[in-house]
């Protein structure tokens, strides 16, 4: 008698799982869960949270004012960074933490250029789109240097972007020679308030313009399946044809973009800088986005969808918290906790031990019968 | 335990996910004995060893030491060594930062200090008996392969062990030095000191062993007494099929009939790269079979790597269809229409975490460019075609590639390749570690590719694999092509005598 | 002529092959640092020809030197840990009040800076060592707990001014044969402040401990391979655990030298000290991927950092973005430096 050959090694067949464990599996559970809770804490705290009304704005302007729309005007610079932040991740498996430099760099060079060099001036020096333009470059050479250092030179991440970390803001100072320059043209600050006769914020539209763009992007390039592909084996990537450095270092420059847009954006919202206090800790936020969108810090696979869900979680959180009167200097302390929390959460020695809680049960129950 | 046992492992198992590695083995181990752990790449040797030496938590099964009451536990490598297990393996698993003398003495000395001047007299003297040409003061990164891998072994018989593994030692040892890692290992069984031997090379297991124990697939084939073992048998016993079957295959076929006239695809001239190879000339037919055999680190997947351009190519000139090309990095391979299976499968192959589906498609797309994605359809459709024809056993296409069996991982590369119509193809070890069935499979399709008028370069640790397959063999040696093999010339004798070098007459 | 030029020639070469990652890149360190001092006395003479300014580097930066010998341990274990200048600040802030409002002593103050820095240790080597979480991810969080906290204690700046603290603070040990005569012609003796004692006592302790300790052995052996340190019976968890204590422990060291060194709480103290400890080390020859570094190195990597702080000050980029993009510069440079040698090396 012969047996045919079977392969001992064949992965065994599970059992079709259901409903709930394959919504609890989706990688946007966790984001959509903490935003459920969130939504749920303030529905039973206090419903009046998620009240809209018009009100006049200080240029006597009827716009939308409330709680939920401050969530989403001001969740906008972290949204655009998130995005690119994925990228980044997705690819060198390490986090940027300059992006908060530079986009006080960024934004001090529009203001220069707009400005012309003066502290305080009441019409643009040149036009606005080539002043943002500019900032764009700028950025996108910084982000390239970053970039440089993580592909060709095969420094972590973290420590490259250490670099521009601990200069970024002086070099913003820098630019300005350290003054503070004022825009008071109102047109410069229509893209981070409101544009004339339309009452939802400006920062709205451009963070929708920028997801737009990138699931554009991720639909007819091959951005996604390249950027995984390297950042989940950079080795038999090269040996499929891709240059697993030049699309790394083309992460970073979009993650460069990205930080100009979001420097643009909250530059505009008060036409001045300030350079030390501008997008401080923001970096830290972006990264938390990330994972709470059920992104592998590690790299490889990803879902811009979950960081950008992710990002109005946080805002959600600090918006709630601020309502509570928690003092934003106090607030990193409590961010904190919930970025301890979550990683335990998500670490694979924690996913077993609970894993094995869960099926201890199930196996005892079996044993018995 | 059996009298004079040292070691007993009994209905050992192990699984990693989705993988049985291994299934209810056993194993015994007697005081002076050399004992060689046979079976093919795959086979569960160094899942076993590792579960051993606490590596790798078991699934189930005990182990008993000869001393220790009761089941054994061993949940780090520390307590295997202070069970009384010293362990070389196949890697080198030293602290290229540290000295030579400290990678000899740390993790098992006691006290709270470092005493460097024990430490250096104690390695130095070891060192100068087993004629280690290293110094103890040395950094060992700065040492040769084979010096950090005979220094590994130091450190191993230095310690008072009950039982010595070597798992793989040789492979990066020179013939003298084997001799020497020989004497030493009889010495060491005189003293009662039992050894647990694994290597792939079968003169060696002849040469010192006693005993050996066949593993396949996980699974226990069989303790034998060397002597009651002929070399025949024990391969059959690894590959669990008697030597006729396999010699169906080329039957089946009808062989490699290849008209050697006609033009070659490929023809390069003095091609080198900077890993390391002296510059060869190489050149391939229209539906011919070519191979590079050669012992491990020859040279012969370097080889391929140059024609591909996988590592730097830093002299010489390749034609293809008789037009001179110049391929300096993998996409130029590609678009001249070669395909490169690399030889490690996890590291260079598969991208783990993406789908079957994009894992087969990868290769086709980068071809086709950044801004030309496939539609989700059509790369479903190119999936869904290979995985029928190959037949690739997966849930569905969308199933990471990461959780498929190492043969069907492999089969998933093939197709990658495959669906980019190369005009030829290199298959760096598509065998290795993988399933029989799926061996067999992978033989016939290279005949079939040839048949169809493709040239294919197949690479194998298995001569009588590339006997199969092949019609013209290069062998290498020393990082140097030193002959080639065609027609009556391929049989078995003959490709050993000539990588063994031509003194032997 | 000619034979012997060879002969000497591949002598060198031979010797330098056999010298150690880590005693390269010390070597390389100690000779930037007497060159960029040696510099700065001939080309800029001025301060830089009295020894009190080279003291007073030392006074002003005792605790940076203790938080960077922390950071080179993880470093060298082949983690980081960004979280030591927000403990320092905390534990600077939590002594004032603890001073000024709860009539605390100089022994409560250590107690504080111990117990905070031991706290952080703890839980941060827990969760990096136990639960494998990215030492990177789990010390940010740590820093913005820590400046959080520091917050909450209190948001204004906190004067000390109990007098048995202020004559601790205000001890000053004098150097012998140092000192110089000033502008009216008095000798004023050269002198050091408490804190580089202790800062000196620390490094000289860790460069024992990584030099002749099982423990200390274990770092590098961890940093350079940890799978390896494991299979040679070494508990890497143990060993990373530890470094990270080791680490928060001389961050609180460094938060009492600090507050020794300024006398008050202010969330702006110690601000930006993790970066400045990063690149000491780096600068010092202690490399990010770890298994290569020494204490000995980042002494001399804090003295280069500050000497060139003070040589791009004093030739008149005395604004103060100078200083952060100096350091930057550095540490750009040091990080390369190590990628192209670590890169040639690997290459071989």
């Amino acid at each position: 008698m012969t047996t045919p050959v079977k392969d001992p090694k064949a992965p065994v067949q599970k059992p079709r799982e259901g409903l709930l464990k394959r919504l609890t599996r989706h990688q946007l559970f966790i984001p959509l869960a903490a935003l459920a809770l969130l939504v749920l804490f303030n529905l039973i705290a206090d419903p009046s949270f998620f009240m809209v009304t018009m009100k006049e704005n200080s240029l006597g302007n009827p716009v939308l004012s409330g709680n939920i729309i401050s969530v989403l005007d001001n969740a906008s610079e972290l949204v655009i960074l998130a995005i690119g932040m994925t990228l980044v991740t997705a690819s060198s498996g390490g986090q940027d933490i300059s992006v908060g430099a530079a986009m006080a760099i960024a934004g001090s060079v529009i203001l220069r250029l707009v400005c012309g060099g003066q502290v305080s001036a009441d019409t643009m020096a040149m036009p606005l789109i080539l002043a943002v333009l500019a900032g764009v470059v700028v950025s996108a050479l910084f982000g390239a240097f970053n970039g440089a250092l993580v592909a060709y030179f095969k420094i972590q991440p973290m420590v490259a972007t250490l670099i521009l970390f601990t200069a970024g803001r002086s070099i913003a100072a820098w630019i300005n020679n350290n003054q503070l320059p004022i825009m008071n043209d109102l047109s410069f600050k229509y893209a981070g308030t409101f544009l004339p006769g339309i009452p939802v914020p400006t920062p709205i539209f451009i963070t929708a313009a920028v997801i737009l763009f990138f699931w554009l992007a991720l639909k007819f390039t091959n951005l996604g399946l390249y950027t995984q592909s390297v950042g989940i084996n950079a080795s038999s990537s090269r040996l499929n044809g891709l240059d697993p450095k030049l699309i790394k270092l083309l992460t970073y420059v979009i993650l460069g973009v990205c930080v100009a847009i979001a420097g643009f954006v909250r530059v505009s919202r008060s036409g001045s800088i300030n350079y030390s206090r501008i997008a401080e800790n923001i970096e830290m936020d972006a990264i938390l986005a990330v994972a709470l969108g059920g992104n592998a810090l590690g790299g490889g696979k990803f879902n811009i969808y979950g960081s950008i869900v992710g990002a109005y979680v946080i805002q959600f959180l600090t918006t709630t918290l601020y309502k509570y009167e928690v003092p934003s200097t106090a607030l990193p302390a409590y961010k904190a906790v919930v970025v301890i929390l979550l990683v335990v959460l998500s670490a694979p020695v924690v996913q077993e031990k609970l894993a094995n809680l869960k099926r201890a049960p199930v196996k005892a129950a079996k044993e018995v019968s | 335990m059996q009298e004079g046992a040292v070691l007993e492992m009994r209905g050992i198992c192990k699984e990693f996910p989705g993988v049985r590695a291994l299934h209810n083995v056993d194993f015994t181990l007697r005081e002076g004995e050399i004992h060689a752990l046979m079976g093919e790449n795959g086979a569960g040797k160094s899942t076993l060893i590792k579960v051993l030496t606490g590596v790798h938590p078991k699934d189930g099964g005990e182990v008993h030491i000869k001393g220790i009451e009761g089941p054994a536990v061993i949940r780090s490598p520390q307590d295997a060594q202070n069970a009384g297990i010293s362990t070389v393996y196949q890697e080198i698993t030293l602290c290229p930062n540290l000295t030579v003398a400290e990678n000899m003495y740390i993790g098992r000395t006691k006290g709270m200090g470092a005493n460097w001047k024990a430490m250096n007299d104690g390695a130095g003297k070891i060192l100068t008996s087993l004629g280690i040409p290293a110094s103890p003061k040395q950094q060992l990164g700065s040492c040769s392969i084979a010096v950090q891998q005979m220094v590994a072994i130091a450190r191993a018989v230095d310690m008072e062990c009950k039982v010595l593994i070597l798992d793989e030692p040789t492979s990066s040892l020179d013939e003298q030095e084997v001799v020497k890692l020989f004497g030493l290992m009889r010495d060491l069984k005189a003293k009662g000191v039992g050894i647990i031997f694994v290597t792939h090379f079968l003169e060696q297991v002849y040469e010192v062993c006693d005993r050996i124990t066949v593993l396949r697939d996980g699974q226990l084939v069989g303790e034998y007494v060397i002597e009651d073992l002929p070399r025949v048998q024990l391969v059959s016993k690894m590959l669990g099929k008697e030597l006729d079957d396999m010699a169906d295959i080329k039957g089946e076929t009808g062989g490699t009939a290849v008209s050697l006239e006609g033009d070659p695809v490929l023809e390069a001239t003095g091609l080198c790269s900077n890993a390391g190879i002296k510059p060869f000339d190489f050149s391939i037919r229209k539906g011919e079979v070519t191979g590079f055999t050669g012992l491990l680190g020859s040279g012969r997947s370097e080889c391929v790597r140059a024609i591909f351009g996988a590592d730097h190519v830093t002299g010489g000139n390749v034609k293809m269809d008789g037009k001179a090309v110049k391929i300096r990095k993998p996409l130029d391979a590609m678009k001249k229409g070669i395909g490169y299976l690399p030889e490690d499968r996890k590291g260079d192959g598969i991208v783990g975490d993406l789908s079957v589906r994009e894992n087969i498609i990868l290769a086709l797309q980068v071809m086709k460019g950044f801004f030309r994605p496939f539609s989700r359809a059509q790369a479903e459709a190119f999936a869904d075609e290979y995985i029928k024809l190959l037949e690739i056993k997966t849930a569905s296409s969308d199933t990471p590639i990461k959780s498929l069996s190492g043969g069907n991982q492999q089969k998933c590369i093939l197709a990658r390749w495959l669906l980019t119509d190369p005009k030829y193809l290199i298959l760096d070890e598509p065998t290795r570690g993988i399933d029989i069935g799926t061996k067999i499979e992978i033989q016939k399709l290279v005949l079939k590719l040839a048949a169809e008028g493709k040239s294919v370069t197949f690479i194998s640790s298995e001569i009588d694999e590339m006997l199969r397959t092949c019609s013209r063999l290069i062998v290498m040696r020393d990082r140097k092509a030193v002959g080639e093999l065609n027609g009556e010339d391929l049989t078995q004798t003959k490709i050993m005598a000539t990588i063994a070098g031509g003194d032997k007459e | 002529m000619a034979k012997e030029l060879t002969v000497d020639k591949q002598g060198r070469i031979r010797e330098r092959a056999a010298m150690s990652d880590t005693n390269l890149l010390l070597t390389i360190t100690v000779v930037v640092f007497f060159l960029l001092y040696l510099s700065a006395v001939v080309f800029l003479g001025g301060g830089f020809t009295k020894p009190q300014n080279f003291l007073n580097i030392l006074n002003n930066n005792a605790s940076l030197i203790v938080l960077a010998c922390g950071m080179s341990l993880v470093m060298i274990t082949g983690g980081i840990d960004i979280s030591v200048g927000a403990v320092t600040c905390l534990v600077c802030m939590t002594s004032a009040v603890n001073l000024e409002q709860q009539g605390g002593s100089i022994f409560t103050v250590i107690l504080i800076g111990l117990g905070i820095g031991l706290a952080f240790g703890v839980i941060q080597g827990f969760l990096v060592a136990y639960l494998g979480i990215q030492p990177f991810i789990i010390s940010l969080a740590g820093m913005f707990f820590a400046k959080g906290m520091t917050t909450i204690v209190s948001k204004e700046p906190v004067r000390v001014t109990s007098e048995g603290f202020l004559a601790v603070k205000d001890t000053r040990i004098i150097v012998p044969g140092l000192g110089a005569n000033n502008k009216l012609g008095q000798y004023v003796p050269a002198y050091v402040e408490i804190g580089v004692i202790v800062a000196l006592l620390v490094v000289i302790a860790l460069f024992c401990l990584l030099r002749w300790t099982k423990l200390g052995r274990a770092f590098y052996a961890v940093g350079g391979n940890s799978q390896s340190a494991n299979m040679l019976g070494i508990n890497v968890r143990r060993t990373k655990f530890l470094a990270h204590v080791l680490c928060s422990l001389l961050a609180g060291v460094g938060g009492i030298l600090y507050f020794l060194h300024v006398g008050s709480g202010d969330v702006a103290n110690g601000a930006g000290d993790e970066m400045n400890a990063i690149a000491s080390s780096i600068i010092g020859g202690t490399l990010l991927t770890g298994g290569v570094g020494n204490v000995a190195g980042t002494f001399f990597g804090v003295l280069s950092l500050n000497t060139i702080k003070r040589i791009v000050s004093s030739l008149g980029f005395d604004e103060a973005w100078w200083s952060n993009i100096t350091v930057a510069a550095m540490l750009c440079l040091f990080l390369v430096i190590q990628s192209v040698v670590l890169l040639r090396k690997n290459k071989k």
